[in-house]
């Protein structure tokens, strides 16, 4: 019983992994109506300078400002270079777009730093492990991720729903001609979003260094996940990416761990070893399409929309 | 005199490369791009350096590398063949990191006639029934080496062992090795899914499973994730985890002190003590300043095999019958020092325990602890019905 509890903390703790990369991702399509395929970049930036300032000085925090700042620049800084004349394009020109920013910046980050994967340790006071449930030692930097995600998940509520600029954003989901035209600088607006959307890409990527592998490239197989999440969620909505990212968690940590066993009840051990593996891993898949079947517009489509 | 002389010369050098090309092209398949670009760069730097010290010449003959990015993908794979056999007509063809697409690349290889090296690949179907005569490893057939391993651990009368690989032909094949030759009890055979990056669900299965020791096959990636978050759960000092392929020098940057003092299996490794090995380790770490990996040491046996071949056939690449009688005396300089083919054109050869130890510029090399197999031939040569 204890080991299905851990299996589930599990799930909660990669789906929380998953909220911080989705959250910015929904924001910007969501909002921008932009399909931004470099998200996955500036998680992979904002893990690489966090990754060069923590070896450099020590000191995660420092490293973490650092990562922030850097992946907010580079998002300014592409919003306006690239993504301004991309609004009014569509949908494929985007994804053209920013598949080519994919590309130039994993050549960008492998002309800076090589194409050795980095080293980044786990900051010295979270190398420990907190006995969550009794006899299970949970590393605490897991810890830290859900209580980090938790947090942003709170506090993009409070500023979405409690303030000016909350309400603002909210208004240019719904319609942004209306809210130009009420005098609001939209481009502006949007630039914001796209810095928030950058900070929160790169806090993720600066919590995964310490567990995943800083490379070139390791922001492509968690923005498809990050897709996922914020399709079943329903697009542009911060609950909806929350509780997707919970659920594909779970659903795939859970899969993962029982699927097989489960299997082995009705079909033998060696069937259900080679088609186990198999089903797991497309579990989250077939969660998706069951979703889009039922709710096509995702499980929380952001009111107005 | 002189003149004379130096006429003479350059009339025998002409004779001697009567049919001789005037120019060698050597087709190099690897993964440049993505993840596993580093295993890429670790064949590059190799096969060049070993171009360079052979000066710019194969057999005598000037040649140049066309290199061919897979992108880690059999369909790609196959296409970078393609164009390298129609529009390159490159005369050999080598490298070739990953098992699938040296399958999907072998057939039209093969039946173009050109000398095909596999330079770390070594899938069980090309060492058995799909066994050719103008294919050569360079490296391993895939089981040999977990090989070792299982018979290291089965030495060790252990018992109780988890096993952990990725979902795909090459993990299942590690897998097989690993059993064939450890008689213990294994408690368990996890697959993962390729490419996967969090493993916490995997740690959990293997501390509820409570076994008395671990075995992974993780390469590149999946091996830096793995083996961090294994020991940041605590798992190091309770269970020890052995692998094969998962913890190298081209892991090694990136994984850091939570893989020190653990055991990986190879037929190579940087300080394996033979003057070949020495010159090539040395002239690699001074010129590019890191350690090279098997992957390194593959590539750069890969190009002294088609100096060999091509010095055999004085330059006539015509003569593939030629090429392929020198090439099975394997007596061309081998960073693993001597060793034998096997009439499946897989090397007999020597598998050794390795160690990770510090070295003493504060990284991590692995170190020969012993020898586990001496001149170990693969489990599938019997299959093999080489067609002269």
């Amino acid at each position: 019983m204890i080991y299905a509890i851990e299996q589930v903390l599990n799930g909660v703790q990669f789906g929380v992994m998953l909220f911080l990369m989705a959250a910015g991702l929904t924001l910007i399509f969501g909002i921008m109506n932009l399909i931004n395929l470099a998200h996955g970049s500036l998680y992979m930036i904002g893990a690489y300078v966090a990754a060069g300032v923590f070896s450099a000085t020590g000191s995660f925090f420092l490293g973490l400002a650092a990562a922030l700042t850097a992946a907010v620049l580079v998002g300014i800084a592409i919003e306006i270079i690239v993504f301004r004349t991309l609004y009014e394009r569509d949908h494929l020109d985007q994804v053209l777009a920013t598949f080519g920013l994919i590309l130039f910046f994993n050549e960008m980050v492998r002309i800076l730093w090589g194409s050795t994967a980095l080293y980044m340790p786990v900051p010295s006071f979270l190398s420990g492990r907190v006995e969550l449930l009794p006899g299970i030692p949970y590393p605490a930097y897991r810890v830290a991720i859900i209580a980090v995600g938790l947090a942003i998940a709170l506090l993009l509520y409070l500023v979405i729903a409690r303030t000016r600029i909350g309400m603002l954003i909210r208004a240019g989901a719904s319609n942004r001609v209306m809210l130009g035209a009420l005098g609001t600088n939209v481009t502006l607006l949007y630039t914001l979003v796209f810095a928030l959307g950058s900070a929160l890409a790169a806090l993720a990527g600066v919590m995964a260094g310490p567990i995943f592998t800083v490379e070139s490239g390791m922001g492509e197989s968690v923005l498809i996940l990050a897709f996922v999440v914020i399709v079943i969620g329903g697009i542009g909505s911060i609950r909806g990416a929350f509780i997707a990212a919970l659920l594909v968690g779970v659903v795939d940590a859970t899969g993962r761990a029982f699927l097989r066993p489960f299997l082995t009840i009705f079909m033998g051990g060696s069937a259900a070893a080679k088609f186990g593996p198999a089903l797991a891993s497309m579990l989250i898949y077939i969660l998706m399409a069951a979703v889009l079947f039922v709710r096509p517009q995702g499980l929380f489509p952001p009111r107005g929309l | 005199m002189k003149k004379y002389l130096a006429a003479v010369a350059s009339l025998l050098l002409f004779t001697a490369s009567a049919g001789a090309a005037d120019n060698v092209k050597i087709g190099f398949i690897t993964t440049l791009s993505g993840p596993a670009g580093i295993i890429g760069k670790h064949m590059k730097d190799a096969s060049e350096l070993a171009l360079s010290m052979l000066g710019g010449k194969v057999g005598g003959v000037p040649a140049q590398i066309v290199y061919g990015d897979d992108q880690q993908k059999p369909d790609i794979g196959r296409q970078v063949a393609d164009e390298m056999l129609t529009r390159d007509k490159v005369d050999f063809l080598t490298g070739v990191i990953w098992s699938n697409v040296l399958l999907a690349i072998y057939q039209p290889v093969i039946q173009s006639g050109t000398l095909l090296i596999s330079a770390n690949a070594g899938p069980h179907e090309i060492a058995g029934e799909k066994c050719a005569p103008n294919f050569f490893s360079a490296s391993w057939q895939n089981d040999q080496t977990p090989e070792a391993m299982g018979k290291f651990m089965d030495d060790q009368k252990m018992s109780d062992v988890y096993l952990i690989a990725p979902d795909y032909a090459a993990g299942r094949d590690m897998m097989s090795g690993f059993k064939r030759f450890f008689k213990g009890k294994v408690v368990a055979e996890t697959y993962a899914k390729f490419g996967q990056s969090d493993y916490q669900v995997e740690i959990s299965q293997i501390r509820d499973a409570n076994p008395k020791a671990v075995f992974a096959f993780l390469p590149g990636g999946m091996g830096i994730q793995f083996v961090k978050q294994y020991a940041q759960a605590g798992m190091r000092e309770k269970i020890p985890l052995y692998s094969a392929f998962t913890v190298d020098e081209t892991t090694l940057p990136a994984i850091g002190d939570a893989a020190e003092g653990n055991y990986e299996v190879g037929f190579w490794s940087p300080d394996l003590d033979n003057p070949r090995n020495k010159e090539f380790v040395g002239a690699f770490r001074q010129k590019y300043n890191y350690w090279p990996s098997y992957y390194a040491a593959q590539s750069f046996d890969a190009i002294a095999m088609i100096d060999r071949a091509a010095a055999a056939v004085k330059g006539d690449l015509a003569d593939k019958k030629g090429m392929i009688a020198a090439l099975e005396k394997a007596d061309f300089p081998s960073v693993r020092g001597k060793f034998k083919y096997n009439t499946n054109h897989f090397p007999i050869e020597n598998f050794y325990l390795l160690r990770i130890v510090k070295d003493p510029d504060g990284g991590y090399v692995r170190k020969t602890e012993k020898t586990v197999f001496a001149d170990h031939a693969d489990a599938y040569v019997g299959e093999c019905k080489m067609q002269h």
